[in-house]
């Protein structure tokens, strides 16, 4: 297979494969979530559920003050990584133009230096969060194997983007190739792991809001 | 008269140089030592060598013995042969491709049929071990029919003239990876010409067509050392094919800022803006278009308003569209991506009802157990 090959393979049938893998299994799970239903509560309710829930969803973005001293790494790097993986997923040119092909919208992108420095702060700050979970006693006793494996699976497509652009090591076909390739794991792991978290965090965040908010209680 | 000139380095040459020559045929044409000079310095530089090499490829081709050079044309569509012809004119390197000895090719040589095929043969037969042989076309393996010279299939034309060959250049996309003949589904078996020989040295020069200064310069490569040049990973010259379009395009400083042009006549077509988005191939592209450019200098496609088709990559013809954008899917997503959510959603449906029946299943067939039931 020469490079030419694999990166056809990775833009076509590789992307095909990990489509529906990454569609069906987000999907369904999905589904499943919302079908297993709730008991119904018979308590008399004390306040509103839509509206404490969606206020939640916001709510719960702002870490307080006792969570923010004791685990400030963790949301710190956590911060700084999601927001640059948000930016260089999302307002790179070669990228909206893969999501405009996909959903047949784009939106106008970022120059690519601001892009390459977003893409190495994600870097920094996806290691720091290595570093604190291995060396943090309390977070590597936590540590489990998905942990690690979801961290290396997000950590890839984000190096192998960064090299991609600096054509570093190999040729420009081949990075590419593994680029798209690194996504495209990144994308059947994806339903089967923590980065469910994607799709459930503002489903969860609304939920717990919701409960609280029948109870007439703060969220 | 007899004028002494001297090298760079003080070794002294000949002003006339040995009869029977490239050097000979030069001044025969009347060109100048220093219009050869320049040509020479030119040709360094194109091949990133120092300064100090210029009266080494002057020498070197003043006193080269015009080498046998066998041209086979098997599936190809000529325009390799177009291209190196626009380099004839009065130009200094169309000079150095006459003062080689084409000794059989096809569509530029004067003798047909028979008087042809001799002409091959004998040139074969003279120069055993010592002769270039350059191909461009494929080789088709499904059915040796499908292309054949003077009732010779391709492949043991190739076969039986390699043999003698002292290194064979590969010219074209066609002939270094199969080219458009071998694009998909690839009706007649096209391989190239590495697929099947293997024992002789071979450069790639692809390209469709490759550029007619690149062509050349191997050939004055070759003629000066006596050796195939520094070759990539498949087979290419690195002097020529050692950097992308993308990082020599002066369109590049438009890509990094994030200037596009979106169509083929908007704005930012206007503006010479980057042709990323209209599905140019240079980030993946290892070529020297950039740099050396075609028509003499004039310009390259991407100059002229159309994005690089890659044509100097193995199936270029096969990356999913030259209009499409490398960072798009060659595929469609979107379709696949719909007809999942529906299968999924219909699947989570169910998997939703069957959980729903084990719960309510479960809680009836639920035993109640009292505390006197523990004590029994």
């Amino acid at each position: 297979m020469t490079e030419i090959e694999l990166l056809s393979w990775a833009r076509g049938p590789g992307l095909q494969i990990a489509t529906i893998i990454f569609v069906a299994g987000v999907v369904i799970r999905i589904f499943e979530i919302f079908l297993l239903g709730r008991k119904a509560n018979l308590a008399e309710a004390k306040g509103g559920e839509m509206s404490n829930g969606l206020r939640t969803m916001i709510t719960r973005t702002v870490p307080d003050r006792t969570t923010f001293k004791r685990s400030s790494v963790t949301i710190v790097s956590g911060y700084i990584f999601h927001i640059g993986l948000f930016i260089v997923c999302f307002l790179s040119a070669p990228h909206i133009l893969f999501l405009k092909d996909v959903i047949g919208f784009g939106w106008p992108s970022l120059p690519t230096p601001v892009i390459d420095a977003f893409a190495v702060v994600t870097i920094i700050a996806l290691l720091a969060t290595l570093v604190n979970r291995l060396t943090n006693k309390v977070m590597r006793y936590l540590t489990n194997f998905e942990d690690l494996l979801t961290w290396f699976i997000t950590f890839l497509p984000v190096v192998t983007g960064y090299i991609a652009f600096h054509r570093i090591g190999m040729t420009a076909p081949t990075l590419l190739a593994v680029h798209i390739l690194s996504v495209e794991l990144l994308m059947i792991i994806f339903p089967f792991t923590k980065l469910m978290h994607a799709f459930t965090l503002f489903i969860a965040r609304w939920y717990n809001g919701a409960i609280s908010g029948y109870r007439g209680v703060a969220s | 008269m007899k004028k002494d000139l001297s090298l760079n380095d003080g070794t002294p040459i000949e002003g006339t140089p040995e009869p029977g020559t490239l050097g000979e045929t030069l001044r025969s044409q009347g060109v100048s030592r220093r219009s050869f000079m320049k040509f020479c310095a030119t040709t360094a530089s194109m091949m990133a060598l120092p300064p100090s090499m210029i009266p080494m490829i002057a020498h070197a081709l003043e006193n080269a013995r015009r080498p046998s050079v066998i041209w086979l044309s098997f599936q190809e569509c000529t325009g390799c042969t177009e291209s190196l012809t626009r380099a004839h004119s009065p130009t200094l390197e169309s000079l150095i491709f006459e003062s080689i000895s084409l000794d059989y090719h096809h569509t530029l040589q004067a003798a047909s049929g028979h008087a042809a095929e001799a002409a091959r043969e004998a040139a074969m037969e003279e120069n055993f071990g010592n002769y270039l042989l350059v191909v461009d076309g494929s080789i088709p393996l499904d059915n040796p029919g499908y292309s054949t010279i003077a009732g010779i299939s391709n492949l043991d034309m190739l076969t039986e003239s390699a043999k003698g060959a002292a290194a064979i250049i590969a010219v074209g996309t066609c002939a270094t990876y199969g080219g458009i003949p071998h694009a998909n589904p690839n009706p007649t078996g096209a391989v190239s010409v590495k697929d099947i020989i293997k024992d002789k040295p071979i450069i790639n020069v692809p390209g469709c067509p490759p550029i007619p200064v690149v062509i050349t310069g191997v050939l004055a490569h070759y003629l000066t050392f006596g050796a195939i040049p520094d070759l990539d990973h498949i087979g290419r010259p690195k002097v020529f094919y050692g950097q992308s379009i993308h990082d020599r395009c002066y369109r590049r400083p438009f890509y990094d800022k994030g200037q596009f042009a979106e169509t083929f006549d908007d704005e930012g077509a206007k503006k010479g803006w980057c042709l990323y988005k209209l599905g140019c191939k240079g980030p993946t592209t290892y070529n020297a278009c950039a740099t050396t450019k075609w028509n003499n200098g004039t310009s390259f496609p991407i100059e002229s308003g159309h994005p690089c088709i890659g044509c100097s990559e193995p199936d270029f013809w096969d990356g999913g569209g030259f209009y499409k954008a490398l960072s798009m899917p060659t595929e469609d997503i979107s379709k696949t991506a719909v007809y999942t959510v529906a299968g999924a959603a219909a699947a989570g449906a169910v998997i939703g009802a069957l959980n729903r029946g084990k719960k309510n299943n479960s809680d009836k067939i639920h035993i109640k157990t009292t505390i006197d039931d523990l004590r029994k």
